[in-house]
């Protein structure tokens, strides 16, 4: 009786979101991968009848380059993100309260401010003719005719930047709630700071850091707007190909099947993780009180 | 015996508190040596100064002979028990007590043998694959316990372990920790504020009031022979009255004067001068109470009360007798098969009598004495005490 009530309950609190995400997210990811299948037609729409035509343009050996330019600027992202944010979020973790909220909004901050303005605020920084620019000159650590701007570091400096928040937040939030007697019971043991923090501080945040992983890695790949301000003409990652397919070439089946190949480079490392994870938590869920 | 562990004059504040007030203090080697006081009293900070999770502002600390007061706590031959546990979530049982090894990286055969030999002793060889989360609250303590025994440590600290546990779980596991010091032999430091447990395991106790250590003995002698009121408090439950030494009796025994009691005999060891403010402690078991006044040798102190209350505990009974200003507790064992009385009931009048060598006499000591004398009745033992005018029969 109970279980059957439950399980009715349970049905009813799951219904809406599982409504909202059948409705915003799966149904349009499947007219993505459908329309990759159609043909274009020649005022920029989705053509009648069904084509394999488009996804074989794709073994055009420039998509692997850009596809792998992609993934490996989003993998040095999320690194930077996560090693600079698990100091961050242990500082916020240990300091008072006061501190805590005045570091916790100066994070936030930022966010007031519209992405874009912020990515053309950094343009202005790293201009050839910026103040950054000319004081790394004055210091004589950059040579006069370098250039900041339009090319990968350009890319990456502002992809950490943007996501490194999004880092920061969830390794805090693990770290708060990680027991600091560990630390000192590690050290008890005989361990080392460093064997310290790889036996005991970084296992405990774990879910931190996979969700910091995450957040950071999954947005990255699909960013567009950073490389397309900051990034020059070899710094293109996937997200320009389909904006620029969308827009300027108005080839939406080219498009979608792009962002279908995208779609399937995240999710399966998103289901390999999953499913790692699944298996650890399958250990017997005994709880046995007999001491 | 040799001293072991010693702690010369350390002293640690934090902020304005001074945690540790130049302490100086020597353990031996395999005692069991407690560190007794309530909340507050620097106990714990001691016992991190040891571990190394602190560091003291001066003084030294020094570990079979060797300075280890700059040590940092990996190098330390001492390993902690915390209160709370601290086993690492992420690991099972097996490598929790297999860490202290892994991180000094000894080989695997080492290790293996070692756990597997950790395991028996706590007996959980079956659990060795379970997460903390898995085990019940005993069970995590004994994996603490071998955690920290498997380094094979000079010292053990243990800070409060069997706070976090009911009752029943506490005295079993209070009979398995004195088993496994007996078994390993090592040098035990204990933290408790609990004075029931530091009685029934220490070799001896430091009693800890305010960063200072007020006394250190044997539990026996902290009971029958405490250096000032606060241990006699804080050890025990004890009776205290208020009086001024009168003048010296024959022998050792000096006469005091209490408001409104006859003359009392008091053993003064301390050889307290004549006029001094004391405040005389007599332990509830110590004293007498009878309907007949009882004939002294001269040594015995005898007043007259009236019964207030009377609670039953099957091994004794308590009572509370009204003597003047004082609400005395005592306990008395029954006496219901010897043929000289009557049973005591409420509201009787009956003599207190006890033997002038089981008051002892103790100098005014702080503030919070004042405190002692209004407390008495009603604070001592109170956890056990009937509501005032409830009455049991005997």
């Amino acid at each position: 009786m109970a279980f059957r009530k439950s399980k009715i309950v349970e049905c009813a609190v799951t219904a809406p979101s599982f409504f909202w995400l059948t409705l915003l997210f799966v149904i349009p990811t499947i007219i993505v991968f459908a329309i990759a299948f159609k043909p274009a037609d020649p005022y920029g729409g989705v053509g009648g009848g069904w084509t394999l035509h488009t996804i074989l343009t794709l073994s055009n050996p420039n998509y692997p380059a850009i596809i792998w330019r992609t993934i490996w600027i989003s993998i040095i992202t999320t690194l930077f993100c996560v090693v600079l944010g698990i100091p961050t979020g242990y500082c916020l973790a240990r300091v008072s309260a006061r501190w805590r909220h005045i570091l916790l909004v100066l994070i936030v901050v930022p966010f007031w401010t519209s992405f874009l303005v912020r990515v053309f605020a950094w343009k202005v920084l790293l201009h050839p003719d910026g103040f950054l620019k000319r004081m790394l000159v004055a210091l004589d650590v950059l040579r006069p005719d370098s250039l900041l701007l339009y090319n990968d570091n350009a890319v990456l400096l502002v992809m950490v930047y943007t996501y490194l928040p999004f880092a920061i937040l969830p390794i805090y939030a693990a770290t708060e709630k990680f027991d600091f007697h560990l630390i000192e019971a590690a050290r008890d043991l005989g361990a080392t700071r460093f064997q310290t923090l790889f036996k005991v501080f970084l296992p405990g945040i774990q879910r931190g850091l996979i969700t910091a992983f995450l957040v950071v890695f999954i947005p990255a790949l699909g960013s567009y707007v950073i490389p397309d301000i900051v990034g020059g003409l070899s710094s293109e990652m996937i997200g320009n190909k389909i904006a620029q397919r969308t827009f300027v070439d108005r080839h939406l089946p080219h498009a979608s099947a792009l962002s279908a190949l995208l779609t399937l480079a995240v999710l399966v490392p998103l289901i390999a993780i999953f499913g790692m994870q699944k298996r650890k938590s399958k250990e017997p869920p005994t709880l046995i009180e007999t001491a | 015996m040799a001293e072991f562990l010693r702690f010369e004059e350390i002293t640690k504040t934090f902020g304005d508190l001074r945690a540790v007030d130049n302490v100086s203090l020597s353990v031996n080697k395999g005692e069991f040596f407690s560190l007794l006081g309530p909340s507050g009293c620097g106990k714990t900070t001691l016992l991190r100064l040891t571990a190394g999770f602190e560091q003291p502002d001066s003084g030294r600390i020094y570990l079979n002979g060797q300075d280890i007061t700059n040590l940092p706590p990996h190098k330390r031959k001492v390993n902690t028990i915390f209160q709370n546990y601290a086993l690492f979530p992420h690991l099972s049982v097996w490598e929790n007590i297999a860490f202290g090894l892994r991180v000094a990286k000894r080989p695997m055969r080492e290790i293996k043998d070692e756990v597997a030999r950790m395991l028996s002793l706590i007996q959980m060889t079956e659990q060795a694959q379970k997460k903390p989360a898995q085990l019940s609250g005993g069970q995590k303590q004994r994996v603490a316990i071998a955690r920290a025994l498997i380094n094979k440590p000079q010292v053990l600290l243990l800070d409060e372990p069997l706070a976090a546990l009911d009752l029943k779980l506490r005295q079993r596991m209070l009979i398995e920790l004195d088993l496994i010091h007996d078994e390993v032999g090592i040098t035990f430091l204990y933290v408790t504020h609990d004075q029931g447990e530091a009685m029934s395991l220490s070799d001896r106790i430091a009693v800890m009031h305010l960063g200072k250590i007020e006394q250190i003995g044997a539990p026996a002698q902290l009971y029958e022979a405490p250096r000032n009121s606060f241990v006699a408090a804080f050890i025990g439950d004890t009776n205290f009255f208020e009086g001024r030494v009168a003048g010296k009796a024959s022998g050792d025994y000096s006469k005091l004067n209490i408001e409104g009691f006859p003359d009392v005999l008091c053993f003064n060891d301390k050889q307290i001068n004549e006029g001094e403010l004391v405040y005389l402690s007599v332990r509830p078991e110590k004293f007498r109470v009878s309907r007949d006044k009882p004939e002294g040798n001269g040594l015995h102190n005898v007043v007259p009360g009236r019964v207030e209350d009377v609670v039953y505990l099957g091994t004794h009974t308590k009572y509370w007798v009204r003597v003047q200003d004082y609400r005395i507790s005592v306990y008395q064992q029954h006496s219901r098969f010897l043929l000289d009385e009557k049973t005591i009931r409420w509201n009787d009048d009956v003599w207190v009598s006890w033997h002038a060598d089981d008051g002892f006499m103790l100098e005014y000591y702080s503030e919070s004495d004042e405190k002692l004398m209004e407390l008495p009745p009603e604070g001592v033992g109170s956890l056990s005490a009937p509501p005032e005018g409830r009455t049991e029969e005997a």
